[in-house]
């Protein structure tokens, strides 16, 4: 048998991650229909007038991919928490930080990702014109690493905590809402208008690169401010 | 400060200043308040509704001071480990809430006679009310943590994280088109408001502070007690299984 060189942790990590999502399930699969029923709601309570679905199309897409994303993070570091893996990986050699971003990355790829691809299909049924669905997916690529990463910040405060979900959405949404608004507006400046797409857009990039540069520091403070 | 690390002495401390404070808040808030309503002139376009301006800008100031003191108390917190921080980051968020909901009801208030609307979604009322929502979100973090200590460093990393709001506010009315009236006392080339109505202003801005600093010592003391309570209730149980469990006695 030839001599296997072991990957590096943070490669074994990122595999980990994904086994786990594919065992457990509910992953990207959950994610997905939970924003096929979010905006679908909307025609509901709006009434199927597709003028001002159309309108408001972008903003429905991204509401629900947020609310989407941002309760999928709840387990994030739930798991890890409840069966001691969080406290060996806070005692090991590979920084927590980019624990956190390797973590991040992997949901990430698996409920982020679904989405949008998801977000052009389900804004054919609000209406949109074939470049707003483009501008929408582009936005949310753009966008969702920024979500994710703050995510994982409220996630590693409320880690192991009762009723965590619903706080922190609580702590969360407020930091999210400047994506929430460079990223409509990227959205809705892709179909025409005064505002050039490029410029929502690089402003949603650059947020998206601020929080992989910040957010992994916080979040990880954060899990080892939970050691009592 | 160090010296003030010590519980006992910030309370003695506590004891000798909150009456002085306390008196001196509420001398200051008579003066604001008779200045306000007997010697401020009304405004030339919106009468004496303008008057609501001598409680929503303080209140304003307010309520980034006070996030700010929470943010130096974060620090305090994560950095220097000091033990009367936390206490002072739990008590100054309620307070801060407080302030910022008033800027809100006063600023809508005022903008419904003035504007013709309750509320409007321009940078500078959003960015206040997500300032609300951070100290909302943060005091229910306090509340959902059961230990103090565990409760501190994470709403100190919280506190930290959303300090980058606080600028957003103070430059809202520069950056973007604003409903809100451009920034008029603080910046560069001085205030651009006649010094009778900036003087009562001024002297309700202090009110608000001593009252600010004055609440926020009685808090902090009466954090202090809360955890001495907590930690003798700990005791308490537990003497009271020592007392039932023989392997728990002390030795004879």
């Amino acid at each position: 048998m030839g001599s296997h060189q072991p990957s590096s942790p943070l490669a074994a990590l990122f595999r980990r991650e994904i086994r786990i999502a594919r065992s457990i399930g509910g992953g990207g699969g959950m994610g997905v229909v939970f924003f096929l029923i979010l905006v679908s709601l909307t025609p509901f309570a709006i009434g199927p007038d597709m003028n001002l679905l159309a309108r408001i199309g972008p903003a429905i897409l991204w509401i629900a991919a947020l609310l989407a994303t941002l309760l999928g993070l709840d387990r994030l570091f739930q798991g890890d928490a409840d069966d001691g893996s969080l406290d060996l990986f806070t005692m090991s050699a590979t920084p927590l930080e980019l624990v956190v971003l390797v973590k991040c990355a992997a949901h990430w790829g698996l409920t982020a990702l679904p989405l949008i691809v998801a977000a052009p299909v389900l804004g054919l049924t609000l209406g949109l014109e074939p470049s707003a669905l483009a501008g929408v997916a582009a936005s949310l690529l753009a966008g969702t690493p920024a979500l994710t990463l703050l995510g994982a910040i409220g996630a590693a405060l409320t880690a192991g905590l009762r009723r965590g979900g619903l706080l922190m959405a609580v702590l969360i949404l407020p930091l999210t809402v400047p994506v929430l608004i460079f990223g409509v507006a990227a959205a809705a400046a892709a179909s025409g208008g005064t505002v050039p797409f490029h410029t929502p857009f690089l402003i949603l990039c650059a947020l998206s690169l601020i929080s992989i540069a910040g957010a992994p520091f916080a979040a990880a403070a954060a899990l080892r401010a939970r050691e009592a | 400060m160090l010296k003030y690390a010590n519980p006992t002495n910030f309370l003695a401390l506590a004891a000798r200043v909150i009456p002085w404070l306390a008196w001196a808040t509420a001398l200051a808030l008579a003066a604001g308040l008779y200045l306000t309503f007997f010697v401020a002139p009304d405004d030339y376009q919106q009468g004496s509704s303008v008057k609501i301006m001598y409680i929503h800008v303080p209140a304003a100031w307010l309520s980034m001071m006070c996030y700010m003191v929470m943010a130096s108390a974060a620090l305090g917190t994560l950095v220097w480990r000091h033990p009367l921080a936390d206490a002072a980051q739990k008590a100054a968020a309620p307070l801060g809430a407080a302030f910022t909901l008033l800027c809100l009801v006063t600023g809508s208030l005022w903008g419904k006679p003035m504007w013709g609307t309750w509320w409007v979604w321009d940078a500078r009322l959003t960015s206040v009310l997500v300032l609300f929502l951070i100290y909302l979100g943060l005091i229910g973090l306090w509340r959902t943590i059961e230990e103090p200590a565990q409760a501190a460093r994470a709403a100190a990393i919280l506190t930290l994280v959303g300090v980058v709001n606080i600028p957003i506010i103070k430059f809202s009315v520069d950056w973007w088109n604003t409903l809100h009236q451009p920034s008029s006392v603080f910046k560069l080339g001085g205030p651009a408001i006649s010094g009778s109505m900036l003087w009562p202003l001024l002297v309700m801005a202090v009110a608000f502070t001593l009252l600010f600093f004055c609440l926020h010592l009685m808090a902090v003391r009466n954090e202090i007690l809360r955890r001495r309570l907590r930690r003798l209730s700990i005791l308490a149980a537990s003497a009271e299984d020592a007392e039932s469990d023989p392997e728990l006695e002390p030795a004879q």
